[in-house]
């Protein structure tokens, strides 16, 4: 069964086309990544997915049942956590209270977090190794730090399908790796869907089991990372020189080549 | 799990007794000189269940009963609002400089007391109060009108509040200019009194100052959701541009209230919280109603200045405030380790 399924997405931002006949699924518990070069439109289409902008087309979520459109934002709240390129931790607000936020869709208008609240706050801050510096204020966290923090707060909102853009950018390699093997992790165990903009190639094609690669608004091509990241394709979407090879393992790898000097 | 309650508890205790300590203080201290004891065991016999004989004269009971404590409820009543109000409206817009008196609130009570007192002849003094109190909310609305339909965010409605505010103190000045006797009672009401204040007063703003206050504290928890930013609160279910009608106009509402009875007093609604975020965190949960607690104490006392410094004569509790205001908020400004909103 598909969470997500996209059909002939058009998206507009101040009358600029972003986005054009975009159509695109995830599979329930499954991991897809959006590629493409700066401006492609990978954002815009994460963030129509979350039902942050207007579009047209239809964006169906968990089964036939929902239309991502006309959901109520506190059920969809429920249903997908979205984390932003560049999340804006307020400098004073505590790691506690920081993942607490995570409950807000499931509190009623005027009640406040309740001892199951905190419980499940408390529960995804331990899964994600963050109770350790839990009182500490968000302005003193380092990069990796605050990528889990903000991965908990997303958790807390208990949803099925996770949408994440960029989630390494500004990670260093190791912290990379541990980030994504982490939401690989609750993916299997939680049957979590998870949705994700990368730019490195070859790391998407690592985790992800289906590739989207975007240009210009459209999808350029789609399917399973030997089928998506050819040299040709490269070449020309991104204008790049790059070798692809395959692992020992069986992975797709891109490898950048430098220009010959003249 | 005892403890933490006590802890979650004790800011609330603090705060209280703060409050108390004030109104006592304010209670004791002024022009008439009342018996310490004798005005304690007055203010415990018109507690419930308990009975004491005081040896107050009835004329001290007089200035017990109806000239101070009517003055330090009005003037706890008016820094709980101030501050309550400053405090949500700093949640609302993320910025920590913004005070009750913004979105036109100020400008349009300035502008309506002196359209009453130019005007009204008369009846002016009694419609001061009326007249600040719609001019206040007035301002307000255009200026949220006028932000909202100039586009979405928290800035277009922050320099629409400058812009009408501008409007409103321009026509201010200009109705001033043509009626130069009028001077010293606009000005003497712009600076803010508290004298003279009434049960009747307090018992007018009360059904105000209930609703606003309970709206806005019943929206601490949106507040805190608001700071990581409109698109991430939509993103965990919030209407931001819902959440921010209903605090904006509960706090126009409560700093209102405060103005058609005070005048207008600056500073309380940034202080305050300020301090407050400093002592208690920055969560909207704790730092609303501490804010209204420490608010209504700090008026309390300043107001207790305003009428001793110079007694017989009287200060204007907006010069205390701002006196005392000023440098307290720049100690802050220095000692405070990052900007908090």
């Amino acid at each position: 069964m598909n969470a997500i399924v996209v059909r002939d997405l058009q998206v507009d931002l101040d009358r600029t086309p972003i986005l054009r006949e975009v159509s695109c699924a995830a599979g329930s518990g499954s991991w897809l990544a959006l590629l493409g070069p700066n401006g492609a439109g990978k954002t815009t289409l994460l963030r129509a997915i979350a039902g942050l902008i207007p579009y047209r087309g239809t964006i169906t979520l968990d089964g036939p049942a929902a239309d991502a459109g006309s959901l109520r934002p506190r059920a969809r709240a429920r249903l997908i956590a979205y984390v932003p390129q560049a999340p804006t931790l307020p400098p004073d607000m505590t790691v506690t209270e920081y993942v607490l936020l995570g409950r807000t869709p499931h509190l009623s208008y005027l009640a406040g977090p309740g001892r199951a609240d905190r419980d499940a706050a408390a529960r995804v801050a331990g899964l994600l190794d963050v109770t350790r510096f839990a009182g500490r204020r968000l302005a003193t966290l380092s990069g990796g730090e605050r990528q889990r923090v903000v991965l908990a707060r997303a958790l807390a909102q208990e949803p099925k399908i996770l949408l994440l853009d960029e989630p390494t950018s500004a990670l260093d390699i190791g912290h990379q790796q541990n980030v994504l093997d982490l939401v690989d992790a609750l993916r299997r165990t939680t049957g979590l869907t998870v949705v994700t903009t990368l730019h490195d190639l070859t790391t998407a094609g690592q985790y992800a089991h289906e590739l989207v690669l975007l240009n210009a608004g459209r999808v350029e091509a789609a399917g399973a990372a030997a089928a998506v990241l050819t040299e040709d394709r490269i070449a020309q979407v991104y204008a790049a020189r790059v070798t692809v090879s395959t692992d020992a393992a069986g992975n797709t790898v891109v490898n950048p080549v430098r220009a010959t000097p003249s | 799990m005892n403890s933490r309650w006590l802890r979650a508890a004790r800011p609330y205790g603090i705060a209280v007794a703060f409050l108390v300590a004030a109104m006592l203080v304010s209670a004791l201290v002024g022009a008439a000189d009342l018996n310490p004891l004798a005005t304690v065991s007055a203010l415990l016999d018109r507690l419930p269940f308990i009975g004491l004989p005081s040896s107050m004269s009835p004329l001290d009971r007089a200035v017990l009963f109806e000239i101070r404590l009517p003055r330090i409820v009005l003037c706890a009543l008016v820094g709980g609002l101030l501050s309550i109000a400053g405090a949500g409206y700093q949640g609302v817009f993320r910025n920590p400089l913004v005070d009750s008196g913004m979105l036109g609130a100020s400008a349009g009570a300035g502008l309506g007391a002196t359209l009453a007192i130019v005007y009204l002849g008369g009846a002016g003094p009694s419609a001061v109060p009326v007249a600040a109190f719609a001019g206040s909310v007035g301002g307000v609305a255009v200026a949220y009108l006028t932000g909202a339909a100039g586009g979405r965010g928290t800035a277009t409605l922050l320099l629409a509040g400058v812009a009408v505010g501008m409007f409103l103190t321009a026509v201010q000045t200009f109705v001033l200019q043509r009626s130069a006797q009028d001077l010293q009672a606009v000005y003497s009401w712009l600076l803010g009194s508290l004298s003279g204040a009434t049960w009747q007063q307090c018992a007018e703003i009360l059904p105000y100052s209930a609703v606003s206050i309970a709206v806005v504290l019943l929206h601490g928890r949106h507040l805190d959701v608001l700071s990581v930013g409109d698109e991430e609160a939509r993103a965990l279910g919030l209407h931001p541009g819902r959440t921010r009608l209903i605090v904006v106009a509960a706090c126009a509402l409560a700093a209102a209230s405060a103005v058609a009875v005070s005048g207008l007093i600056g500073f309380v609604g940034i202080i305050v919280p300020h301090v407050v975020r400093r002592l208690a965190g920055t969560s909207y949960r704790r730092v609303l109603p501490l804010s209204l607690l420490a608010g209504a104490g700090f008026l309390v006392l300043a107001d207790t200045l305003a009428r001793t410094v110079l007694s017989p004569a009287e200060l204007p509790i907006g010069v205390v405030t701002a006196i005392i205001g000023s440098p307290v908020f720049i100690w802050i400004l220095h000692t405070t380790r990052a900007v908090r909103t």
